[in-house]
């Protein structure tokens, strides 16, 4: 019988198989940041243990960072402790790090394709549930807590029991102005928060292989927001031009050889799936979230849905919640919904191309008002990049915050915080309660529709312009 | 890591489902570079609600969360687990958890026990009615007890030897260098590194 892509990963790293127990698996990279390692390189010190394959990994500072003033020490004397002692660590145990004001700083799963370290056929993790992004070159990419970020550290591998397969098949061709962020909340609401739990996700099909590299990082970031703790997409052409070139692309004969079994990474055509679904994408339209969790999401074009409108009782408590909690009326029209601020940024989308078709969108308009629009380039080349096409100066004369490089309002743990009561248009991946600050409101939308949203200041899609 | 053979305490009914990592301990409390103090930060935007479920002093001292389904969905944050374990729960019960954070609950030894929906809203009315109701969760048998109810619940034999023995997988792993180092011999030469660095 054939094996799905990710089994054919699954089995390449494989260390040690026994009966009854996890199966051992070797790790390629792992990607560290300065919250969830602390207190596993103190483990390694209790211990006195020492990392294992210090160049196999890679440190970044993202999740705690400020986004302005970064030539300035960190005003939060709590948050500069824990960026230190990530740079303490990372020089004592000999691993690479990209600090603050280094060029190569960013959003950790920004980063790694960046330098293109991220290659098909690799296992990667990092302590954040969003290294699921990195599936998008055909890799096994997870996130993981910080006792397995001691165990990678300490032995390089990992004890993994082997989640089922699932086939998302997308086929179809997707209308202007629907993006990959549109399919990806499309599938969370078809399936829900937990639909994925147990699986690794698989997108297929005609719409998938049309996307950029950017877009497919974009569908597999959220794998974790439908409960799967990975996803993936076949590598092909796309994907090896994107990575050919880059600092850390196989190079001379290492290329042909990488290539030759970076072909060899599909799903055989027997391959038994555990479970499939199916999207048309000729169907799908903008997609917005209206709920506290991201399976709450309906088509723009709809209104916030009736909570007795929900079979299972326990989705329709869910429902009544989350209205309660943001603070919306069953029936309201999804495009009726005020809008304060508007996010651009993330992992999920912080990427050049985000910032350009967002810049496209509100060139020579102007910010509406009571809606402040903050963009954060999700690393620092990304900036630099965006500052050479002078979208900068797009974003600034809309009157948008032009920002450094950081996860920021995305998870609300550096001062890019909502104020309770205060509602967002997002473009990253969470609309939980609280998220973005204490009693803020999420909705999470594509760079497009955040676009469009910040020049009405209601919720709306560049066709509404 | 200390053994858990079983646990006997009352529990804490915590009638929500889709309880995220967010709502467990949001990040601003994540900010420490230690494993405890995290207790502080635990349904932190529920904490300030007097009618919450943690603020009732029927409750008080209760060790044994029973949650919705979906407990645990979001980020890879430990400190969740750290959280729970801090203010002092030992066992959390519900229907289904996010696969993330069952796998850190179980290699930082708070047991995480799954039961049918109908068993969680049976163990939630017998708690609302009686909160000293005492519960017993015994991980040699695999079965949670209380009144005259005993509810079998599954758990890989491995996980439970671990759990048991108090076991960290780390020291496990390390009985297997010798299977690391074979496999890292026959790496594929064109696998990236990231030192020296390049760019």
């Amino acid at each position: 019988m054939g094996k799905t892509l990710a089994e054919k990963v699954w089995e390449d790293h494989v260390v040690r198989s026994a009966a009854g127990e996890p199966d051992l698996l070797y790790i390629d990279l792992h990607l560290i940041h300065e919250v969830t390692s602390p207190q596993a390189f103190d483990g390694l010190r209790l211990s006195g243990r020492k990392v294992r394959r210090p160049e196999l990994t890679l440190a970044t500072e993202d999740h705690n960072v400020p986004t302005l003033d970064i030539d300035k020490p960190i005003a939060d004397p709590v948050s500069r402790l824990q960026v230190d002692t990530l740079r303490k660590n990372c020089a004592e145990f000999g691993v690479r790090i990209h600090s603050l004001g280094d060029i190569e700083q960013g959003i950790v799963h920004v980063v790694g394709p960046q330098l293109g370290i991220t290659q098909p056929g690799m296992t990667i993790v990092c302590g954040d549930s969003h290294t699921s992004t990195h599936g998008a070159f055909g890799a096994l990419a997870f996130g993981i807590g910080t006792s397995e970020v001691e165990h990678v550290l300490a032995t390089q591998t990992l004890p993994l029991t082997k989640p089922k397969m699932m086939a998302v098949n997308v086929e179809g061709k997707l209308k202007p102005g629907v993006t990959s962020k549109d399919i990806i909340l499309a599938v969370i609401a078809q399936i829900s928060t937990g639909g994925g739990q147990g699986y690794i996700l698989e997108y297929r099909g005609s719409a998938i292989r049309e996307l950029s590299m950017e877009a497919r990082m974009t569908i597999c970031n959220m794998s974790i927001e439908a409960g799967a703790r990975a996803g993936l997409i076949a590598p092909d052409e796309i994907t090896f031009e994107y990575i050919k070139g880059r600092p850390h692309a196989p190079k001379g004969a290492d290329w042909d050889a990488a290539l030759a079994y970076w072909k060899t990474l599909k799903s055989d055509a027997d391959a038994k799936f555990d479970k499939e679904i199916f999207l048309n994408a000729d169907e799908l339209s903008p997609f917005v979230t209206w709920g506290t969790n991201p399976g709450q999401g309906v088509p723009l074009n709809d209104a916030v849905p009736i909570p007795e409108s929900f079979g299972d009782e326990q989705e329709r408590r869910a429902a009544e919640s989350a209205l309660v909690y943001m603070d919306l009326k069953a029936g309201t029209p999804m495009r009726e919904i005020k809008i304060d601020t508007v996010f651009l940024g993330s992992c999920t989308n912080g990427r050049i191309e985000d910032l350009r078709s967002a810049a496209a969108i509100i060139k020579g308009k102007k910010v509406a008002s009571n809606t402040r629009m903050l963009v954060v380039p999700g690393s620092a080349r990304v900036r630099l990049q965006a500052e050479a096409e002078g979208l900068d100066k797009v974003f600034l004369e809309f009157g948008a915050e032009w920002r450094s490089a950081g996860c920021s309002m995305c998870l609300g743990m550096n001062p890019d915080q909502l104020k309770p009561g205060e509602r967002s248009a997002s473009t990253s991946n969470r609309n939980f309660e609280g998220r973005q600050g204490k009693g803020g409101r999420t909705h999470l939308v594509s760079p497009l529709v955040a676009a469009a949203t910040a020049i009405k200041g209601t919720l709306a899609s560049p066709a509404d312009l | 890591m200390e053994k858990f053979i079983s646990h006997t305490g009352t529990g804490v009914p915590l009638r929500r489902s889709n309880v995220d990592t967010d709502q467990i301990i949001p990040a601003v409390y994540l900010k420490r570079v230690t494993r405890s103090g995290f207790e502080d930060g635990l349904f932190a935007a529920w904490r300030s609600d007097p009618e919450f479920v943690l603020n009732k002093t029927e409750y008080q001292g209760g060790t044994i969360l029973v949650a919705g389904v979906d407990f645990g969905t979001g980020s890879s944050r430990e400190h969740a687990v750290w959280a729970l374990q801090n203010y002092g729960f030992k066992v959390v019960i519900s229907s289904r958890f996010a696969d993330i954070f069952r796998g850190n609950s179980l290699k930082g030894g708070l047991l995480t026990v799954i039961l049918p929906q109908e068993a969680v809203e049976e163990l939630w009315l017998a708690i609302e009615a009686d909160p000293k109701t005492s519960i017993s969760v015994d991980l040699e048998k695999r079965t949670v007890s209380y009144g005259s109810k005993v509810i079998s619940f599954e758990l890989d034999d491995y996980t439970r030897w671990r759990l048991m023995e108090g076991l960290d997988d780390i020291g496990l792993t390390l009985r297997h260098t010798n299977l690391v180092e074979g496999f890292e011999s026959k790496r594929a030469n064109f696998k990236p590194k990231t030192l020296p660095v390049l760019s």
